[in-house]
């Protein structure tokens, strides 16, 4: 049982960036589902609501952050459980170009929401 | 099968203390031959290390898959309040939802704790503790997911 069970070779960039962004998750996630369960209950969300702490710069910065590392994390994490399942040549390639728009599409797709989130009241 | 995927990691000298002192079978630079942990057929034979590690994938997955959901319904946003607030609180009104929102609590915990767990192994902490470590984020995620459960159906009845 001598295993360390990972799906990342350690000597790896993106070894080293999921751990990254995992110590960084780690504080946003617990602090998101705090606020939106136990501070604010989730039936009781509005975008008045919504719009009054997306438009604190400091929480909008903290959100569009949690979007991008959760999303980096998160792909990521799901390439290399495909690279460590043996997947390489071509399919690798697509499956690699494909993850990555699909991120950036969610990213952007967030950020638009966030920027009308804040109701054009930020700043 | 190529050898090297076979038994996930070709043991080097600095991963041998990783568990060893359970498995006097497992020596320096010697790997291990357990199969593939994907053949699930195998699942009786797991240690505590594999659900771990199993766990782990299956959270990580849920956790993506929602991300994308989230922002979907959240780009309600866009169209107006009426569109979000009635978006949110109809969903919100199925009890499955709420159900699955305490899932989702639990996934996620489980994910948080592990993960912070597989952090301090990779930094080389606690090694000897992996077991019960493991066992503790179990314990503790079920107990958060049922404590949480009067605030998550909370009005939905
Ligand atoms: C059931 C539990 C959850 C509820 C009720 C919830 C609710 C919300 C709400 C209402 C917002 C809008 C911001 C605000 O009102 O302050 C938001 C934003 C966000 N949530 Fe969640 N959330 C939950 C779980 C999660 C999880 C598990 C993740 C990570 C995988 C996540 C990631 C995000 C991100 C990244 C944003 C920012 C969106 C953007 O920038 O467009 N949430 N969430
Ligand atoms: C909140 C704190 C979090 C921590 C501490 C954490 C920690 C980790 C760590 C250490 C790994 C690597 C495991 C390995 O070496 O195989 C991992 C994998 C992963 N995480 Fe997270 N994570 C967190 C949040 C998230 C979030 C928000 C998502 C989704 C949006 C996510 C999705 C994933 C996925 C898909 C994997 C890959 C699983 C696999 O191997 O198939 N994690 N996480």
């Amino acid at each position: 049982m001598a295993e360390h069970y990972t799906s990342f070779s350690r000597d790896d960039t993106r070894w080293l960036l999921q751990r990254v962004t995992a110590v960084f998750l780690v504080g946003v996630l617990a602090f998101h589902f705090m606020l939106l369960h136990f501070v604010h209950h989730a039936y009781e969300i509005t975008l008045a609501g919504t719009t009054a702490r997306m438009s604190q710069p400091g929480y909008f910065i903290t959100m569009v952050s949690f979007l991008i590392a959760g999303t980096f994390h998160g792909v990521n994490g799901v390439y290399n459980a495909l690279v460590n399942q043996g997947i390489e040549g071509t399919p690798r390639t697509i499956v690699k170009y494909g993850l990555i728009i699909v991120s950036l599409l969610l990213i952007a797709q967030g950020i638009r929401v966030a920027w009308a989130m804040t109701g054009g009241q930020l700043i | 099968m190529p050898a090297d995927r076979v038994g996930w990691h070709t043991v080097d000298s600095s991963q041998t203390t990783i568990l060893a002192g359970s498995n006097p079978e497992v020596h320096m630079s010697q790997s291990y031959d357990r199969g593939l942990v994907e053949n699930f057929g195998r699942w009786t034979e797991f240690s505590a290390g594999m659900w771990a590690w199993v766990f782990h994938k299956f959270t990580g997955w849920v956790l993506i898959g929602y991300l994308f959901t989230h922002i979907a319904v959240l780009s309600t946003a866009i169209e107006g309040a009426s569109m979000y607030n009635g978006t949110l609180q109809g969903l919100e009104a199925l009890l499955i939802v709420r159900f699955m929102e305490v899932g989702l609590l639990a996934v996620a915990v489980f994910h948080i704790l592990n993960g912070v767990r597989l952090l301090f192994v990779d930094l080389g902490l606690g090694l000897d503790a992996q077991d019960k470590s493991f066992y503790a984020s179990l314990i503790l995620t079920g107990a958060i997911a049922v404590a949480s459960i009067p605030t998550f159906l909370g009005g939905a009845f």
